[in-house]
């Protein structure tokens, strides 16, 4: 990109337009080679992963190791490879949403479409649960309906694109789907109830009280030139952040795969043990792990004979609650909302969980 | 003229605090920047996302790490 910019001073001011006609042509150009480069190297990982393992490290085909390995050599860069493009692409959808713009969309909605509309925004608007305390305050005094904050609030980090992502690279396009649709609808229904609990008054009072000026601040215009660097930079922060956790879910995972006999799994997380989907609910819940390291291991767990319905609602409790964020929230909520926010999301999860191992 | 800082302690508000103090230093300008986390002050400003730069009691740029030609523009103000 910096090549041409340089490159367009020599040109003569009349030129401009040809130039950026050049410019256009070149990106295109290089867009559909990266990405037809992108696909190569993609179709050919198995190949490579075997040639790595048996050829390189001179593995004995059929060992455990040798297994174990294989699959790390294949997972890793296919997973890194998808992570990238889709994290690339939500990057430029996200640089077209603002969590100001969301919130002057969500102001003033009525309840169940404002559940919904939330959800799907929650999906594309930038947010980190670092900012979830500004979000709330600013969204909650603009006049967004609590209900419909909080499904904000949930599909926001349980509906991102590394967990989509990885879902789709390691255990196909329906769990991903599936993951997806049953995130916004526990989003949507948790807020929803939320909403109708009118449990207003146990948020903390000095948010009320918060003058926020909702006025909206220009958005600054944004190029595609822009957008693109936003993708960039998206990616590298994205991967910079998960990469370690992804190594090792993926190094965790593998060994799984190699090592951990057929079936071991099914008597502890299995469609017939009842009580597993609550126990998976009960450690998830806590728990602040990367979803880029859970993933990996959940679907090894998966390959031994873990339920469906059990392991997405581990994953689920994971990503959607976790006690740092709790502890965010508690400065702007009081413990009756936290409580009842916690036990809300906690039952969708748990019959989430239920629903799929009896379905699958 | 006064700079502030409007975040929780994010990373992103880490590095615009600190690129934005060096662009200030390394311009002369005698522009006090400070860091804001007190949630009633951010939430007075009416953003949503944070980092925020507020310049002289008004919001500049929300939601990302300022780039440095924009802190200079500021500076000239």
């Amino acid at each position: 990109m910096n090549l041409f910019k340089n490159m367009t001073p020599v040109l003569l001011k009349g030129d401009r337009i040809v130039s950026n006609k050049i410019m256009m042509l070149a990106s295109i150009t290089g867009s559909i080679a990266a990405v037809l480069i992108w696909w190569g190297v993609y179709k050919n990982l198995h190949a490579a992963s075997k040639f790595l393992t048996y050829s390189i490290f001179k593995v004995e085909q059929g060992t455990h190791f040798g297994f174990a390995l294989e699959f790390f050599f294949y997972d890793l860069p296919k997973v890194m490879m998808l992570l990238t493009l889709v994290v690339f692409g939500v990057g430029i959808l996200r640089s077209f949403f603002s969590p100001e713009k969301t919130r002057e969309m969500l102001a003033g909605k009525s309840e169940f479409a404002g559940n919904i509309l939330a959800a799907l925004l929650g999906i594309v608007t930038p947010f980190c649960s670092c900012s979830a305390v500004p979000l709330f305050i600013g969204f909650v005094t603009a006049g967004v309906p609590l209900g419909v904050t909080f499904s904000f609030l949930i599909a926001a980090p349980m509906v991102n694109e590394v967990a989509v992502a990885l879902l789709y690279g390691l255990l196909g396009f329906e769990i991903a789907a599936i993951y997806m649709g049953t995130g916004l609808i526990i989003a949507i229904l948790a807020g929803w109830i939320i909403g109708r609990l009118h449990l207003e008054k146990y948020v903390e009072d000095w948010v009320i009280q918060a003058n926020g000026d909702a006025t909206s601040i220009s958005q600054d215009k944004m190029t595609w030139e822009d957008r693109i660097v936003y993708g960039w930079e998206t990616v590298k922060e994205i991967i910079g952040r998960v990469w370690i956790y992804m190594v090792l879910g993926i190094a965790v995972g593998a060994a799984i795969h190699g090592f951990v006999p057929e079936n071991f799994m099914a008597s502890i997380m299995g469609k017939d043990a009842w009580w597993s989907v609550p126990i998976a609910v009960v450690i998830g819940v806590p728990m602040y792990s990367n979803i880029a390291g859970v993933i990996p291991v959940v679907e090894a767990l998966l390959g031994k004979g873990a339920a469906l319905g059990t392991v997405l609602a581990f994953m689920m409790s994971v990503i959607a609650l976790s006690l740092p964020e709790m502890i965010i929230l508690r400065k702007v909520l009081k413990p009756r909302l936290i409580f009842a926010f916690i036990i809300i999301v906690a039952s969708g999860i748990l019959v989430v969980g239920y629903l799929f191992n009896i379905l699958i | 003229m006064e700079i502030k800082v409007l975040g929780p302690g994010c990373p992103k508000c880490k590095k615009a605090e600190k690129i934005i103090k060096e662009v200030v230093s390394e311009s002369g300008s005698d522009a006090r920047v400070e860091k804001i986390t007190d949630m009633m002050e951010i939430a007075s400003y009416g953003i949503v996302s944070t980092p925020a730069i507020v310049v002289n009691g008004e919001v500049k740029s929300k939601g990302k790490i300022p780039k440095i030609n924009e802190i200079k523009a500021w500076l000239k103000m």
